[in-house]
């Protein structure tokens, strides 16, 4: 998986080395370093897109990728420029924050697939509604041959074997999106389990890390699980359909994130999670990833360069998404998510004209 | 015979209890001495400080925990962090069942190996067959943790369809046995990376029973076997004793091996095949995202128990030894 994002990251430096666009988005006021903490899932996307910001403007980026929780509790303490997070501050977080009301920019969305082991049944053969999907995660249905699965999938041929559920161990952003999800298509699934980073999961196996979840995957015939989009691509694993909530059977893809965060009912604050989308081509397993930034800022030269920065990740540097498998922003959600950078202000004075 | 090792090991032990520290009997010695005497204080004083700051520290990013759940929380086995209820039971029996299983399975072994190398092998050879062992002992636990995702995982699955299939009557193996990691797996694992640390131990210890007490052993007629039985183990059985409780320590506190083969479901062990956490890959696996202080906070607590368990398993090791020695002198002091 290195090489290969070695070999993109080569290719678009190739691309793009005559082009060196000046005075994009850099901060104006001298501040040569910015650090910033949080989510693992964007890393390989943050990793590139700072790479490129310091060759453009000459501004370093630390970015640990010490997880959201760890970003949220760094960002509250007010140790770090700017955090990240594959969810939403909760009330309590937010409250504690100390430097006061915290912006949720959304930089990307990902799609997570629904990845499964069966003999013979190939990648997108099989489908899922959403009820029938929860069903299996609550361990109410444990065969593959049960009618339900039947009854969506005629002409597949469904094997006598149990269903071994597969989930991630260690808390995630992904774990996150995924049991959202089941929470607002499964009313049971909401009262039993919830969602957030990791749940009392009702079965079976759990893996540390996509790479956990896939090749338990793998290995065991029967299994199903989830895994971002970009993980199972790059491990050409077979994948279900999904019922979205236009009734359309959809792959996962980055169209279809795309789609979900491209819907008229985006609020203000992006504070939105994008799973289960309205939208008639959205996948509905998709989740956007945020940079957490405090509204009011103390230092100007400081609160500046994150503006810059910010902006020009959700406009030129969009152009990295694609490569590394993740979803650009697109037009509400790009226009919205401008109008909060616009809205970091010093002393109550706005930093962006 | 091993009443007579005790015999002369005692007039040395008494030998060393009896004599006053070096630095007293020379209290006029020179500057420097003193000079590397304080130093040598101070650095141990330090030692024993980090460890007790880091209980402190334990103790208050538990607290919040603590004082939610009590002592309850050792005994309740549920672990839900969106209903925000935490216990520990299910991962304190799943660590000690996966710790306990490696040293049934890796002492035999560790064992057989040091008497091996002591007894059976050149002295020309030792370090070639040591080197090797030791090497084992020094790989990081990531690399064990992988090799047993991608390489033994498949073939314990097997081994575990094979069982299940003819013994499935019998409880342990009346498991979910098709998804590999588990139990069975984590204990295996751990059994592989406590086997050198055992073994070298054990090694260093026999090569320390005098040649002569085997050799008079030899003498009188007996065979190998029976010097290694009757002579050699006995001598070293507080070291070897030892030796076990290291191994064991690491079986417990291990982490990222287990966290990836071990299945890392919160819930009760009723087979070998149970995919299950321990308490190290629990606090390991969400840890990093935990959200909330209270979430956070039980992750301490757990780390608390943890830390109490090691604890209270070397104090055991440390009763046992001196039963074992009598009252005297433990060879591990």
């Amino acid at each position: 998986m290195k090489n290969k994002f070695l070999a993109m990251s080569v290719l678009t430096v190739a691309l793009t080395a005559g082009v060196r666009n000046v005075d994009a988005g850099c901060p104006t006021k001298g501040v040569k370093e910015l650090t910033g903490a949080g989510a693992t899932f964007p890393y390989p996307l943050y990793s590139k897109m700072f790479s490129e910001y310091d060759k453009i403007c000459g501004v370093k980026v630390n970015y640990q990728s010490i997880g959201s929780g760890g970003g949220i509790q760094q960002l509250k303490e007010l140790t770090v420029d700017f955090g990240a997070s594959d969810g939403v501050m909760d009330d309590k977080q937010k409250a504690e924050a100390k430097g006061g009301t915290v912006l949720h920019i959304p930089t990307v969305a990902g799609a997570e697939a629904v990845v499964f082991n069966l003999p013979g049944i190939k990648r997108s053969q099989i489908k899922f509604t959403p009820d029938v999907l929860a069903d299996i995660y609550l361990k109410k249905i444990t065969n593959w041959n049960d009618k339900r699965i039947a009854a969506l999938n005629p002409g597949v041929k469904l094997p006598d074997l149990t269903i071994a559920v597969v989930h991630r161990s260690d808390g995630s952003g992904t774990t996150f999106i995924f049991t959202n999800y089941l929470s607002k298509v499964s009313s049971e699934w909401k009262d039993k389990v919830g969602f957030a980073t990791s749940v009392n999961w009702p079965g079976d196996v759990g893996g540390k890390g996509n790479e956990g979840v896939a090749n338990s995957v793998k290995q065991i015939p029967g299994a199903i699980g989830y895994v971002e989009l970009a993980y199972a691509t790059q491990n050409k694993m077979d994948w279900a359909q999904i019922q979205n909530k236009a009734k359309k059977y959809l792959d996962p893809s980055l169209e279809g994130a795309a789609a979900a965060a491209d819907v008229a009912s985006l609020p203000d604050n992006m504070e939105v999670l994008i799973t289960d989308s309205p939208n008639p081509s959205a996948y509905p397993i998709s989740g956007f990833t945020w940079l957490l930034v405090y509204e009011n800022q103390k230092d100007s030269t400081k609160a500046d360069a994150v503006a810059q920065l910010a902006s020009w990740m959700i406009t030129d540097g969009q152009k990295y998404a694609i490569p590394l498998e993740y979803a650009p922003l697109k037009g509400a959600a790009t226009k919205k998510a401008l109008a909060l950078v616009k809205k970091i202000k010093v002393n109550g004075e706005l930093v962006m004209r | 015979m091993a009443s007579e090792t005790q015999i002369t090991a005692q007039p040395l032990n008494r030998a060393l209890t009896e004599t006053k520290p070096v630095g007293a009997r020379q209290r006029v010695a020179n500057f420097g001495d003193r000079i590397f005497y304080l130093v040598a204080r101070l650095l141990a004083l330090f030692v024993i400080l980090l460890a007790v700051l880091l209980v402190l520290d334990l103790i208050r990013g538990a607290w919040e925990s603590i004082g939610h759940f009590g002592l309850k929380f050792l005994v309740g086995t549920s672990w839900d962090p969106v209903a925000r209820q935490f216990s520990a039971l299910p991962v304190i029996i799943g660590t000690l069942v996966k710790a306990f299983l490696a040293l049934l399975l890796g002492v035999p072994i560790s064992f057989g190996s040091a008497i091996f190398i002591c007894f059976y092998t050149p002295r020309w050879l030792r370090p070639v067959i040591t080197y090797p062992i030791e090497l084992l002992a020094g790989i990081p636990s990531i690399i064990f943790g992988m090799w047993g995702l991608f390489a033994m995982v498949p073939v314990i699955r097997a081994i575990q369809i094979w069982l299940k299939a003819h013994f499935g009557w019998f409880f342990l193996f009346n498991g979910p046995a098709v998804y590999g990691v588990g139990v069975l797996a984590g204990s295996i694992i751990l059994m592989i990376m406590i086997t050198p640390i055992i073994t070298s131990i054990a090694k260093e210890i026999l090569l320390t029973v005098p040649r002569a007490q085997i050799e008079g052993m030899l003498a009188l007629g007996s065979t190998k076997w029976e010097a290694i039985w009757k002579v050699a183990l006995p001598y070293s059985r507080v070291g070897l004793f030892g030796a076990v409780i290291l191994g064991l320590g690491r079986a417990i506190g291990e982490t990222m091996a287990v966290t990836m083969v071990g299945g890392n479901s919160f819930a009760m062990i009723h087979s070998l095949f149970d995919p299950v956490h321990s308490m190290a890959s629990l606090i390991a696996s969400e840890f990093t995202e935990a959200t909330y202080s209270l979430y956070v906070s039980s992750l301490i607590y757990i780390g608390l128990v943890l830390f109490g368990i090691t604890i209270l398993i070397s104090l055991l090791a440390q009763w046992l030894i001196w039963r074992m020695s009598k009252g005297k002198l433990a060879m591990l002091d």
